[in-house]
């Protein structure tokens, strides 16, 4: 475990990918199983932990340090797992045997509730300090490792020479702590096969377009569709040598998310579906009209799904290309050979479940813009608030899984914008832990006693490091009042900060006090100069809701 | 009833032997712990100092950085008014001192110990710090909260060798104070065994060649110009900490961001400064040790010049024992100013 975190200590300072990759793969070379596969199943987010609460942790440290110099210790570190992580006494003796990770996992998977406070007692006890770190990251689900489970994949393939998408390929069918991938990997077994009758394909992405890309490109070389505000899937179905119908829904990162969705893959279980890999857009369809993505948002991080959940938020996916069809791999073919295999494909299935999503007609970017920034105009107009921009796919692009450049691109509308007031700051997470990074911000409405403000949304960045430090001052220097960690700044109509915020889309959400519900909100400038008085009013952001221009 | 060690807006003054002690301003008589520009400063009538810190004074502010020197032998007694003092070891650079005064406190007699800055770990280029007995013992908390546990040395020098094998193509810029620190880490490396030699950034390049003098095993350390730059890699490359970031640092092959500092124990803080191999490696107590410290001073009043007082403070009275911070500013910059001073050297 200490090696581990030793790990993740040191990918946390490596800003390069190809460092990050290079201590990993080390790490991978030099750990022993099953630890390294335990690594690898942290680092992809395949192990889940027994959680403590913070609340648990500052009971084990209460117990152990004195409550003053715990108070001083995590006001200046300003994290909770570092600070317990750094000053949990030592005793004696006890470091002597430090647990392996495969020991940590198996002992926080053994032991329940009740045991959970003597066992990290144990384990803390046991660790070094930045082992303590990882652990405490790990068991309050707070690790951001900076590793991204592709990384973590490319390390292993660089073991054994192999390309990542060798990884991909058969991923979705094993499990931790993956002995036989690492046995392949090092040259002492075979290659893991893939298992079932319905594997995952690691999926194509594309590049957002930049303005100077168009004086390169020629329109007639490519072919349009909608980017739809849902969630990338691949839908793979086939069947197992014992005869039965095998049907997975997976995200593209590959996780198998069939569970959330057993309409979809009841329906794929269908002779119909034969052996194919659907690459599609999943998203809510009510009476033919897409819902905006707060609708899909109800289904997700679902522990159960009920009947009437699924009556009430029907799935559709909107397919937009085929991997493979009848065991055949249609990777290798052009866009459009696959585009036609689809569309004759997609007429054969249930259309409640399944359809196409429309080819735009263009000739010319400036027709393509047009259609970008005016969707109410080319499509049904219903539609529009689903649809986040247009992607471009050239149509000769075979089917490369990654990022390959020059074949697909993503051209997403201008975000909207709106002018608020700063109203709270909180201390942020990670680097930004010593400086107020999170910030509230509101809007004006009218209230009882004349004009105040109403929080509309979060964001935490958008701001350059200089700027961040600018409203880190200013945020010190303006408090009126503190609520736990947030600080609560001046905020009226003489007095104010007035940040201009971008966000991608509204929808109503009776959570908020303000009834809407912000996607993506970002700082876009700090508007120093202008007056708080001057900021917008709630019924300016209310008119965003709805169709677009 | 008179004070034997009081506080006035130069710093510590004692007024029965009519000198200060690292004052911030220039005085008639400054007696100096060590070496750092924090705590001696140019200017002074008079300073009384053990030879290394004279020496390291008239290296970094010029030969007429007082008008007189006065050079103070470890353990010796020297009577100053109605004073007596003497200068112990304080285990933090070449030459740092504790003082202790003796004399009447609130018409007892008193011995006060005024720390300078100190540590207790291993270091090859210092003599160790030698606790003595007192009534008052004056500290310093610069790391004085139980967060900060300085690990062994040893351990972080292992940190960069692993790192200079695992990049091989990359150069390790290690920032590191020029007083102290940089030898310190090219001592560790040459009793970890590198062999290879230490370069060095201009700025390092005299008190280097100074505590070579004074027999410091450093090995062999070349001084890099511009032109060696883009052939340094896999080397270490001790400079002053604001240059691993500068375009400096750029012309070097795909260089690593090291800092061999304890406030490196802080993620935040190693993350702001873009360090990318955080080096804990101080020259002040960690928490254990100033604790320790005080205990052996065997002291039943305790004054905290600077650094995280509040904590140390509470502690210290739950010991039962008199505590008060001095809050002393300009302490405790040493670092931020001799690392400007090191850039422009
Ligand atoms: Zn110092
Ligand atoms: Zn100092």
């Amino acid at each position: 475990m200490n090696r581990f975190a030793e790990l993740l200590d040191a990918i946390a300072f490596e800003p390069s990918r190809n460092g990050k990759l290079r201590l990993t793969a080390a790490y991978f070379r030099a750990t022993p199983d099953p630890d390294r596969g335990y690594a690898l199943a942290a680092m992809t987010g395949a192990l889940s932990f027994k959680y403590a609460k913070p609340a648990l942790i500052r009971t084990l440290i209460g117990e152990r340090t004195d409550p003053v110099l715990f108070a001083l210790s995590y006001d200046y570190v300003g994290d909770l797992s570092e600070t317990v992580a750094l000053m949990w006494p030592a005793l004696p003796g006890l470091r002597d045997h430090p647990p392996s990770l495969g020991e940590v996992v198996n002992i926080l998977a053994s032991s329940g509730k009740i045991q959970l406070p003597g066992v990290i007692t144990n384990l803390l006890d046991r660790l070094d300090e930045k082992g303590r770190w990882a652990l405490l990251k790990l068991i309050t689900g707070g690790l951001r490792i900076g590793l991204s489970a592709r990384l973590a994949k490319t390390a292993v393939a660089q073991i054994g020479g192999h390309h990542p998408n060798d990884i991909e390929e058969i991923w979705p069918g094993l499990t931790p702590p993956y002995e036989e991938l690492f046995a392949w990997v090092d040259g002492s077994g075979e290659k893991p096969h893939i298992t079932g009758a319905a594997p995952f394909r690691p999926v194509m992405l594309s590049h957002a377009i930049e303005d100077r890309d168009f004086e390169s490109l020629s329109a007639k070389d490519f072919r349009a569709e909608w980017k739809w505000d849902g969630i990338r899937v691949q839908a793979v179905a086939g069947t197992q040598e014992d005869g039965l119908r095998s049907a997975r829904l997976y995200s593209r990162t590959g996780e198998d998310i069939s569970a959330a969705f057993p309409e979809l893959a009841e329906v794929m279980r269908d002779p119909l579906f034969g052996q194919c890999a659907i690459d599609g857009e999943l998203l809510i369809l009510r009476e033919g009209k897409v819902e905006p993505f707060g609708a899909l948002q109800q289904r997700l991080n679902r522990k159960t799904v009920t009947a009437k959940l699924i009556l009430d938020f029907p799935t559709r996916i909107r397919a937009y290309d085929l991997l493979a069809l009848g065991g055949e791999d249609l990777r290798a073919l052009s866009f459009l050979e696959r585009r036609s295999r689809l569309e004759r494909f997609i007429a054969s299935l249930p259309p409640e479940r399944f359809d196409l999503s429309p080819m735009l007609p263009f000739e010319s970017w400036e027709q393509l813009a047009a259609a970008r920034t005016s969707p109410v105009e080319f499509a049904a107009a219903e539609n529009a608030p689903a649809i986040e921009g247009v992607m471009i796919k050239r149509a000769d692009s075979v089917y490369v899984p990654g990022r390959p450049k020059g074949l697909w691109y993503k051209w997403k509308r201008d975000p909207f914008n709106i002018d608020a007031v700063l109203m709270y700051a909180q201390r942020g997470h990670g680097k930004r832990s010593s400086l107020y990074s999170d910030f509230t911000f509101g809007v004006w409405r009218s209230g009882a006693a004349g004009d105040e403000l109403v929080p509309v949304g979060k964001a935490y960045f958008g701001f350059t490091d200089e700027e961040l430090k600018r409203l880190d001052k200013y945020v010190r220097e303006n408090t009126i009042d503190r609520f736990g960690p947030v600080r609560v700044v001046t905020a009226n109509k003489a007095q104010g900060l007035v940040l201009e915020i971008a966000f991608e889309g509204l929808q109503p959400s009776p959570r908020h006090k303000s009834g809407v519900a912000m996607r993506f909100p970002r700082i876009s400038r700090l508007r120093w100069d202008k007056p708080a008085g001057d900021a917008d009013r709630i019924e300016t952001l209310m008119a965003l809701i709805g169709p677009r221009r | 009833m008179s004070a034997l060690l009081t506080l006035t807006p130069e710093g510590l003054y004692c007024p029965a032997g009519d000198f200060h002690i690292d004052p911030m301003r220039p005085v008639a008589r400054a007696l100096i712990t060590h070496g750092h520009s924090d705590h001696a400063r140019a200017g002074h009538g008079a300073v009384l100092a053990t030879e290394e810190t004279l020496a390291i004074m008239a290296i970094r502010c010029g030969e007429a950085f007082t008008r007189s020197r006065q050079t103070a032998v470890l353990g010796q007694k020297i009577a100053l008014g109605e004073t007596i003092v003497s200068f112990h070891p304080a285990g933090h650079v070449l030459g740092s001192a504790q003082i202790s005064i003796e004399g009447k406190h609130e018409g007892r007699l008193t011995r006060i110990v005024v720390s300078g800055d100190y540590k207790r770990q291993h270091d090859p280029t210092c003599l160790p710090l030698e606790p003595v007995r007192c009534d008052i013992f004056i500290t310093e908390a610069t790391f004085g909260l139980p967060v900060f546990r300085h690990p062994d040395t040893r351990h972080e020098i292992d940190r960069l060798l692993a790192s200079c094998k695992l990049f091989p193509e990359r150069a390790h810029l290690v920032g590191a104070y020029s007083l102290g620190k940089a030898q310190r880490m090219a001592a560790v490396l040459r009793e970890a065994g590198y062999d290879r030699p230490v370069f060095l950034h201009g700025a390092m390049e005299k008190l280097m060649a100074f505590y070579a003098s004074r027999g410091v095993d450093i090995g062999e350390t070349r001084k890099i110009s511009a032109a060696d730059r883009s052939g340094l890699a896999g080397e270490i490359i001790l400079c002053p900490p604001s240059a691993i970031n500068d375009a400096w640092a750029g012309k070097f092959p795909d260089p690593v961001a090291a800092f061999a500092s304890g406030w490196m124990r802080i993620r935040a803080r190693a993350r702001q400064q873009g360090v990318e191999l955080p080096l804990v490696v101080s020259d002040h107590a960690d928490w254990d040790d100033l604790t320790t410290t005080i205990l052996e001073t065997g002291c039943s009043e305790v004054w905290v010049t600077h650094g995280e007082a509040e904590a140390l403070v509470h502690w210290a009275q739950t010991r039962q024992l008199r505590a008060k911070p001095l809050h002393m500013l300009g302490y405790g910059e040493e670092e931020d100013s001799a690392a400007a001073e090191d850039a422009t050297a």
